[in-house]
Formats: C-alpha cells, sequence, structure tokens
C-alpha cells in the first residue's frame, strides 16, 4: 500500500496540533514574506503606512524649487548653448524625478519588502527600452524612406 | 475604396438605423436565428428551474476566486467555438475560391471573419484561459484564501466578458473590423474605414483591456503578499513563478495596448494626425507601439502553459521537476527579453541592417531559454514512471508540435529570410503551430489536469482520448500545407485565388480543419459525459494524480475558504513533503475564517461600460456622457460603501471540515479493502 | 481505481518528524488573518507602474512625432514659458500642502487634513484653469491638435496628465466627504496615503512634461 497516503496519520497520536506553535516552524519565514508577521498579531491590526516627517517635505520642496527653477532660469536666460542647456536641464529633470521618489513618495529599499523597488527598477528598465527602441527605430526608418530633398533630385 | 458611405449622425440614435441589421446576408441572419432560438430557450430553462437566484448569488456576484476562475473558462470556451466557427468559414471559403469561383463569401463579410477570428481567439479565448487558470490555481498553490483585491476580481472578470459581448453584437448590428487582428492604420484610420467595424475593435479592446490589467495587477500582489509562510520565493511552484512573470508582463504591457489604442481613437473620433498620411502622422509608429505590447502578449499566452506542463510532467512522471531553478531563471530571462524583440515583427519597414540584425539576434536568444525548459521536461521525464494520462498526452504532444512550431520561428527570426516569408502562410502556419501546439495544448491539459479539483470528479478518459487523437493529427493535416504554400510565396488574408495547382492544399488544409472540429465536438462530448456519468468518475480523495503542489492538500472541489489552516511550508513540492513526512490534518481548534463579501458592483460598472462602449461605436453622445457620468458617480458610490467582508463562523468550518475527516476515511477504508483483496 | 500506488518516489527530504526536537508544523494552527488593507498600498504602487508606462508611450509618441510640424506652428512659436513656469509652481505647491495633509493625517488632526487636502485642491484646481486656458488659446489661433502630428502628440500627452489631475482631484473631493462621514478609520487613512501617491506621481510625471515638452521645445 502507499507510503504516503493522506489519511495513513490522521489518529496518529504525538502530532495533534494544539499547543503553542514551536519557534522550529518560524524558521520557514524567508524571502519576500517578512511582513506576513510583522509584529501585527491582532485581528483588527492595520497594515503600516510610511510614515512621513515635516523634515523631509521640507527638504523635497526646498530641492524641488530649486531644481525647477534654475532649468526654466538658464532656458529663459539663454546663457548657454541649446545643446549644453539640454543637457544641464536633462541632468536636473533625473535630479528632481530622485528628489520627489524620495521625499514625497518615501521611496526607500525596504517599502513593502523591497518590492516597491524592484517593481520601481523594472518599469524603469521596461520605460527605458521602449523610449530608447523607439526614437532609435523609428529615426533609421526615417533616415532610410523618407529621402530628404536633394537625394530626391537625384533619383532618375 | 469603402463599400458603405458613412452614415449620417443622428441627435438620437447617433449612426445607428436600421440599415445596421445585416439583412442582406443569409449566413448571418441564420446565424442569428440560431443564436436567438438557441438563447431564448436557454433564457426559458434557466426561468423554469428558477436559476437566476442562484446564478446571481453563487456566481456572478462572488468575489471567490475559484468561482471567477470557472467563469474565465467557460467565457474562454464559449468564444473558443466562436473564433472557431470563423476559422472554418475561412478554410471552406479558401477551399473553394479556385477557377473563377468567388466562394461563397464576399469580400466584406470574408475580411471580418479573418479579423474577427484573430481578435477573439487572441484576446477572447486565450485571455480568459490563461487568466482562468491562473485565477483558479495560484490562491490554492499559495496556499491563500483568497486573491489580494477579491472585488477588483470580480470587476475585471465582468470588464472581460464586456468586451467579449461588444464583439459578438457586431455581429448583428452592424460590422466589425475588416483591417486584420491588429488593425494597422492607415486602413483602420477614418479615411478608409469611416464606419463602425473598428470602433467595435477599439472599445471591445479598451473594455477587457481594463480588466485584463487590474487582474494582472491583482494577482501580482496576491503572490508577492499572501504565500503560506515557509513558501519563500525559489519554493514556489513553477506554475506560480510562471503566473508571476506572465502578470508581470501583462501589467507592464496592456498599459502600451491602452495608449495605442487611445491615438488611434483620437485619430478616429477627433481628427488627430498620429496615424494617418498628412500632417507629419506615420503609420508605422502605430505598428512599432502595438508590437511592443503584441511580443510581450505571445509571452502573456504561453508562459503560464510552460508553467502547467511543468506541473503535469513532473506529477505524472512520479519525479520532483528537473532543474527547477534553471526553470525560475529561463521565466525571468524569457520575460525581460520579451521587451527587446518587438520589431522581428516588422522587419520590412525599412529601418536598416543594424537594427534588423539587432532584433533578429535577440530573437534567436529568446530561444535558448524556452530549449533549456524543452530539456528540464525531457530529463524530468527521464527513468521517471510516465502514466500517460490525458494531460500527460497534451504536453507530449505539446512538445512535439511546439518544438517544430519554435524552429520556424527561429527561421523567420533571420531578417533576410524574413524578407521572403513575410505576411506569407509560412508565417501563420508558425504561430499557430506555437499557439494552438503550445497555448491550447497546454490549456486542455490543463483542464484534464486541474478538472477534478474544481468539479470533485475526473473527465472521462475515452472521449478525451476521442479529442486528443482527432486534435493533434488534425492539427498537423491542417497547418503543414500552409508551410509549403507560404514557402511557395502565398499570402495570408487572400480570399480567391488563381492558381489552380494550389487548391489541393487548401482542401488538405481543410480536412484538417474539420479532424479538430471532430476533436472539439469529442471534447464537448467529454465534458457533457463525465458531469453525466460523474458518480463513476468521482475522486473524494482530493488528490486524484499523487500530486506534489498545495492546491491537492484540500479537498475537491475546495471549501469557499480553501484552507481551514493555513499550511506550513518546509519544501518545494509542499503537498508531497507533507504526505511523505506524515502530516497531521488538524480537526480541532478551528477559528473564524475572515472573508470578503459578494457584490454586485462589478456587474454594473462592467454593464455601464458595455453601453458606454455601444453609444461611442455608434456616435450616441448623450448615452456616452451619460454613461460616462454613471460609470463614475457609481464607482463614487461604491467607495462609500465600508461594510466589505464577513467572518464564517468556527461551528460552521468545524463542519465542513468533520465531513471532509469522513470522507477521507471512507477513502482510506476503500484503499485499505481493495489493498487486502 | 487508486492512483495513490506509483510509490516510485525516492524521498527528497530526510523522513524526519521532528525539528530540534519539536514535531514539525504543517499547518499555522495559531494564525491571525492578515491585517485589512495588508496589500493595498504595494497594489495602488503596482497600478502606479502600469500608468506610467501609458505616459512613456506618449513621450516616446512625442518623441518621434514631435518635430512634425506638417508646415505648422512649432514650439518657439506657441510656449509661453511664464505661464507653463506659473503653472509649474501651483502643482509644486500643491505637493507640499499635500504633504502638510499626510502630516496632520498622522498627527490624527481630521480637520487639519481636511483643510490641507482642499488646499491642495484649490493649486490643483489652478494648475487646471491654466492648462484648460493654455489650451483654449492654442487652439483659438489654429494651433489645435488636428493641425499637426506634433499638436496631436502635444496635447494628448500634455492633456493625459490633465486628465490624471482631474480625476484626482474627483477623488480628492470623495475623500473629503468620507473623512467628514468616518473620521480618520484605517480605511480613510489609506485612501489618503493612496491618493498621496497618485499626486506626486502625477508631480513626477510633470517633471518630464515641462523639461521635454515646455524646455526642450525652446531650445528647438
Amino acid at each position: 500500500m502507499s507510503s504516503h497516503d493522506q489519511t495513513a496519520d490522521l489518529s496518529h497520536p504525538d502530532l495533534k496540533p494544539d499547543g503553542a506553535l514551536p519557534a522550529a516552524t518560524e524558521t520557514g519565514h524567508e524571502g519576500g514574506h517578512g511582513a506576513h508577521h510583522g509584529g501585527q498579531h491582532d485581528g483588527h491590526a492595520v497594515a503600516e503606512l510610511p510614515h512621513a516627517t515635516m523634515r523631509d517635505y521640507v527638504i523635497g520642496f526646498t530641492l524641488s524649487v530649486i531644481l525647477t527653477a534654475i532649468p526654466f532660469w538658464l532656458v529663459m536666460a539663454g546663457t548657454f548653448s541649446a545643446a549644453a542647456t539640454a543637457a544641464i536641464i536633462t541632468v536636473f529633470a533625473i535630479m528632481q524625478i530622485v528628489v520627489h521618489m524620495v521625499f514625497f513618495l518615501h521611496m526607500n529599499a525596504k517599502a513593502e519588502g523591497g518590492w516597491s523597488l524592484s517593481t520601481l527598477v523594472f518599469t524603469i528598465i521596461v520605460v527605458v527600452i521602449m523610449l530608447s527602441g523607439s526614437l532609435w527605430v523609428m529615426s533609421h526608418l526615417h533616415t532610410n524612406m523618407m529621402p530628404q530633398a536633394h537625394e530626391l533630385s537625384q533619383v532618375p | 475604396m469603402t463599400p458603405h458611405p458613412a452614415p449620417e449622425v443622428g441627435p438620437i440614435l447617433g449612426r445607428l438605423s436600421l440599415e445596421a441589421i445585416p439583412l442582406h446576408e443569409p449566413i448571418l441572419i441564420a446565424t442569428f436565428g440560431m443564436v436567438a432560438v438557441g438563447g431564448v430557450a436557454l433564457l426559458a430553462l434557466l426561468t423554469k428551474f428558477r436559476l437566476w437566484g442562484y446564478l446571481w448569488n453563487e456566481w456572478f456576484t462572488s468575489v471567490d476566486h475559484k468561482k471567477i476562475g470557472i467563469m474565465y473558462m467557460v467565457l474562454g470556451l464559449v468564444m473558443f467555438l466562436r473564433g472557431f466557427a470563423d476559422a472554418i468559414m475561412m478554410r471552406i471559403q479558401q477551399a473553394i475560391a479556385f477557377n473563377g469561383s468567388e466562394g461563397y463569401l464576399n469580400a466584406h463579410h470574408y475580411d471580418q471573419v479573418f479579423t474577427a477570428h484573430g481578435v477573439i481567439m487572441i484576446f477572447f479565448v486565450a485571455m480568459p484561459f490563461v487568466t482562468g487558470l491562473m485565477n483558479y490555481v495560484v490562491p490554492l498553490q499559495i496556499g491563500a484564501r483568497d486573491v489580494s483585491f477579491p472585488f477588483l476580481n470580480n470587476f475585471s472578470f465582468w470588464m472581460t466578458t464586456a468586451g467579449a459581448v461588444l464583439v459578438m453584437m457586431s455581429l448583428f448590428i452592424g460590422e466589425f473590423a475588416q483591417t486584420g487582428w491588429l488593425a494597422y492604420p492607415p486602413l483602420s484610420g477614418i479615411a478608409y474605414s469611416p464606419n463602425v467595424g473598428v470602433d467595435y475593435y477599439l472599445w471591445s479592446l479598451q473594455i477587457a483591456g481594463v480588466g485584463t490589467t487590474l487582474s494582472g495587477i491583482n494577482l501580482i500582489v496576491t503572490i508577492l503578499k499572501l504565500r503560506a509562510p515557509g513558501m519563500g520565493l525559489m519554493k514556489m511552484p513553477i506554475f506560480t513563478w510562471t503566473s508571476l512573470c506572465t502578470n508581470i508582463l501583462i501589467v507592464a504591457s496592456f498599459p502600451v495596448l491602452t495608449a495605442v489604442l487611445a491615438l488611434l481613437s483620437l485619430d478616429r473620433y477627433v481628427g488627430t494626425n498620429f496615424f494617418t498620411n498628412d500632417f507629419g502622422g506615420s503609420a508605422m509608429m502605430y505598428v512599432n507601439l502595438i508590437w511592443i505590447w503584441g511580443h510581450p502578449e505571445v509571452y502573456i499566452l504561453i508562459l503560464p502553459l510552460f508553467g502547467v506542463f511543468s506541473e503535469v510532467t513532473s506529477t505524472f512522471s512520479g519525479k520532483r521537476l528537473f532543474g527547477y531553478t534553471s526553470m525560475v531563471y529561463a521565466t525571468i530571462v524569457i520575460m525581460i527579453l520579451s521587451y527587446l524583440v518587438w520589431l522581428h515583427h516588422f522587419f520590412t519597414m525599412g529601418s536598416g541592417a543594424s537594427v534588423n540584425s539587432f532584433f533578429g539576434i535577440t530573437t534567436m536568444i529568446i530561444s535558448i531559454p524556452t530549449g533549456a525548459k524543452l530539456f528540464n521536461w525531457l530529463f524530468t521525464m527521464y527513468r521517471g514512471r510516465i502514466r500517460y494520462e490525458l494531460p500527460m498526452m497534451w504536453t507530449v504532444a505539446f512538445m512535439l508540435t511546439f518544438t517544430v512550431g519554435g524552429m520556424t520561428g527561429v527561421l523567420l527570426a533571420v531578417p533576410p529570410a524574413d524578407f521572403v516569408l513575410h505576411n506569407s502562410l509560412f508565417l501563420i502556419a508558425h504561430f499557430h503551430n506555437v499557439i494552438i501546439g503550445g497555448v491550447l495544448f497546454g490549456v486542455f491539459a490543463a483542464i484534464n489536469f486541474w478538472w477534478p479539483k474544481a468539479f470533485g470528479f475526473k473527465l472521462n478518459s475515452f472521449w478525451g482520448k476521442v479529442s486528443f487523437w482527432f486534435w493533434v493529427p488534425g492539427f498537423w493535416v491542417a497547418f503543414m500545407p500552409l508551410y509549403v504554400m507560404g514557402l511557395m510565396g502565398v499570402t495570408r488574408r487572400m480570399r480567391v485565388f488563381d492558381d489552380p495547382d494550389l487548391q489541393i492544399w487548401f482542401v488538405i488544409a481543410g480536412i484538417g480543419a474539420a479532424m479538430i472540429a471532430a476533436g472539439i465536438g469529442a471534447m464537448l462530448v467529454q465534458f457533457a459525459v463525465s458531469i453525466w456519468k460523474r458518480e463513476e468518475l468521482v475522486d473524494e480523495s482530493g488528490d486524484p494524480w499523487n500530486g506534489r503542489t498545495l492546491e491537492w492538500a484540500t479537498s475537491s472541489p475546495p471549501p469557499e475558504y480553501n484552507f481551514a489552516f493555513t499550511p506550513n511550508i518546509h519544501d518545494l513540492d509542499a503537498w508531497y513533503d507533507m504526505k511523505n513526512r506524515h502530516h497531521d490534518r488538524p480537526v480541532t481548534g478551528f477559528r473564524d475564517i475572515h472573508m470578503p463579501r459578494s457584490t454586485g458592483s462589478g456587474v454594473i460598472l462592467a454593464g455601464i461600460s458595455l453601453v458606454m462602449g455601444f453609444a461611442l461605436v455608434w456616435h450616441i453622445w448623450w448615452l456616452a456622457g451619460l454613461s460616462l457620468v454613471s460609470l463614475i458617480s457609481y464607482a463614487i458610490y461604491h467607495t462609500f460603501n465600508y461594510d466589505r467582508d464577513f467572518h464564517i463562523p468556527a461551528a460552521h468550518v468545524a463542519e465542513v471540515e468533520e465531513a471532509r475527516s469522513r470522507q477521507l476515511d471512507a477513502v482510506r477504508a476503500r484503499e485499505t479493502q481493495a489493498a487486502g483483496a | 481505481m487508486s492512483t495513490t500506488d506509483w510509490g516510485i518516489d525516492v524521498p527528497d527530504a530526510p523522513h524526519t518528524e521532528t525539528v530540534e526536537g519539536q514535531p514539525i508544523r504543517f499547518y499555522e494552527v495559531d494564525e491571525h488573518s492578515h491585517p485589512e488593507g495588508y496589500s493595498t498600498m504595494l497594489g495602488f504602487w503596482i497600478y502606479l507602474m502600469s500608468d506610467c508606462l501609458i505616459f512613456a508611450i506618449l513621450f516616446a509618441t512625442y518623441g518621434v512625432l514631435g518635430g512634425n510640424y506638417a508646415a505648422g506652428p512649432g514650439p518657439r512659436d506657441l510656449f509661453e514659458l511664464p505661464l507653463i513656469a506659473v503653472n509649474t509652481a501651483m502643482l509644486l505647491f500643491s505637493s507640499i500642502t499635500y504633504g502638510f495633509a499626510m502630516l496632520s493625517m498622522q498627527a490624527n488632526r481630521l480637520r487639519a487634513t481636511q483643510g490641507w487636502l482642499a488646499v491642495t485642491g484649490l493649486f490643483g484646481l489652478a494648475f487646471l484653469g491654466i492648462e484648460l486656458y493654455e489650451f483654449q488659446h492654442l487652439i483659438h489661433i489654429g494651433a489645435g491638435p488636428q493641425r499637426s502630428a506634433f499638436l496631436s502628440s502635444f496635447f494628448t500627452l500634455v492633456g493625459t496628465h490633465g486628465l490624471h489631475v482631474t480625476f484626482g482631484l474627483i477623488w480628492l473631493v470623495t475623500l473629503i466627504v468620507q473623512l467628514n462621514k468616518r473620521g480618520l478609520v484605517p480605511a480613510n487613512q489609506r485612501r489618503v496615503a493612496c491618493l498621496s501617491m497618485f499626486w506626486h506621481f502625477l508631480d513626477v510625471v510633470w517633471i518630464g512634461v515641462f523639461t521635454v515638452v515646455y524646455l526642450m521645445g525652446m531650445l528647438r
């Protein structure tokens, strides 16, 4: 007869599930499941919300104002060449996005067991692929399939 | 250019008038007659047996992931019959339209048929099947009581259904798109498709797409947050792993479809110039964008079935899955790489050698992890004692069929070869080879595998085998001629042919389609016979195949709460481990179980969306505006309901579990008796 | 027929029933259900990520088609940076005021929370008003979304952001009413936190919009 019939041990005397949970089973908890037993053990527990501080918001706001004002000023004043300005404001935009992520969206490596950050990184990868891929593909298409006026004139 | 001029837009009914009913199409009238008679008969039966209340309370408004999963499967099956009817119509048309014959379908009708076939099979057959399987199995496999957002799950299902209903409405009111399943502009633009067909296409996919995206988010969060204690990522069942990757792909690609269809809608409704020929629009941008969604989509379809095959192979070989870790990494690699290959769908666009080489090479690379998976399955079978039950038979058929389909795919990945084969029947044969051989065979394996879990009795194996032996050879007979003709240069979507030499190939393909029809018939008979003789096929153990993962640890069908006590996981094959180490099923100490409450909001919101979609298709602006306002108002009203859950009392749980204990005792007694005899 | 009789498995786990002298537990007998709203924040975050991809596609479209003026007006002819600067300021102010709403909520001050949410809503409304004025002006001078692929993609990208702000405002008003009815119960706290993510996410998208569309447009 089967050695692992699930019904075989229903009457096993040693394994009645009464009594407290031994510490040994807690070793089973791992990998992305930390929040499951995160100390909130009564039925009316509330899920953790991110904790914000006044300091975060003030720093974030100040940095945002600076990082917004400088690009606007650079473009309106026209101090540098177009290419240089474009490069600088791109850097400022990226910095400001990071500032918003950290100080307003409270993004860190620990939120939701790290899943918030992992999903963000994955999204950034996909966004970069979509944006750069589309621009690359379509610019090559344009170069190959939309001959410029001087090329048209050479068509026999 | 167009068969009919665009009709005028009235203030009350928009473009809708009696002319929209296709009275001049005898085929449609006959179909409508059959649907009407069948539908009225069904409604009458439901009323006679007083099933409306039961259906509404127990199914339509249910937030139970198991019932929603089953409803997805039913939706997929119904739409599969519609999609297959389209396929048979095409096969007959192409088999007879030679020597000056026009066949029996006019161009307007034929173009709708091939468009509807593609749209239905991908969006309303394959997607519901895949989503249904994941919905049913994943929470059970991870030891959860439901998904993370049960109401959202119900809503997602009804949005998908609303999309399907809108497609079906186009059959009898107006027309469907005549553009091919991806509706490339400028053909799908307002200039060349001024009628409602493309609008039906757009709004049905937008409505269904909302459901798909939300269900993807739901299942990701479920897998990340609700796994039983001890189930680390590398102890997740492989089907759960592939489901996780699939849902990540869904969430990270369906928004692309939503956006690109919205842009096409703006071109059609507002007069913008994204994909038009004039004013700086670029039709190729649409093709580029829609394939950024389209290629991940094919992996959305196949990955969960890779999971099914893994579970089936390991269960029916009686061995742990070979190379679990490599299987997981192969799945993740496929998930990432599927974003880097989209251009191979339009090598001939003309973006040049460097772009084409890049995408050709990435396409060839993505076949490597897929190949690794195949070897893993073979090594799992190696030296196993294989039981050739139906799920395993479908799996073996998949391995043989899919390998050929995969190889022709690699062939097409070579840009110079693609320039020859692009848009030919070779391509058609290739993707049917992988989608039928992979997705459908996988769904059939899964249905035969998990049916006993869902209903408590197995499927009849005689009719299952009849179906199998019609389906698999039928597939080869139907699609091999298409490979041959594709190599000869025959293009897709043709209605009539000049070269009489081709006819024999189309006739052979038609015979194959007839065999598949017999296979589908046998499958329906299989379901009917199994339900009829369910007493003989009953499985009370809850574990009919000597399974390895947690879904087999509970009764069949599982109680609404799945597990009275959440399992504790110590091993990858958790249930096998529990059996092996003589686990003890707790029979006392039950507690109240916290469960979500059923709600009709999903049906209502999806119903309003359907009305809005219909109004937008027909330019009935007042109705569209009214439904938008009611949609938002009802959604807000729904958020004012804070009372969304209840507790199953411990006494009731104890009762159910006691019945289960008696059932298990009876099973055990019978087995002891059988062993003694 | 019993199918449990295929005992060909080599036991792949050691055949012990104890760990460190304690019996192995296969079930959580002393379990507690997950706290209410256990998955909500992660779920909403993943929704935002999917929304992010919609914007990515609109940005890609703008990137590819944004130079196709079809002999019509270009960014330099149309955009007024001072107006955009004011608009950006509105959104930035609404960010910090939403932050104050979050802080009031943490301090369990219902009226203050509602008040700051209302202030946020006013800034959002001002933003929308300025945007609508800009759109109306452009359409009035013949630079509507139908004029060229550049204008189609401009109106769609900026308009989609505006549409999101509109839905954010509807949500905000709903939330203020719900706070009135039920106070700062956990469900409402979660909703305030979700809307906070939504609102700040729209800020992040706007950084992309003003940089790529307006500032870079003026450099062309």
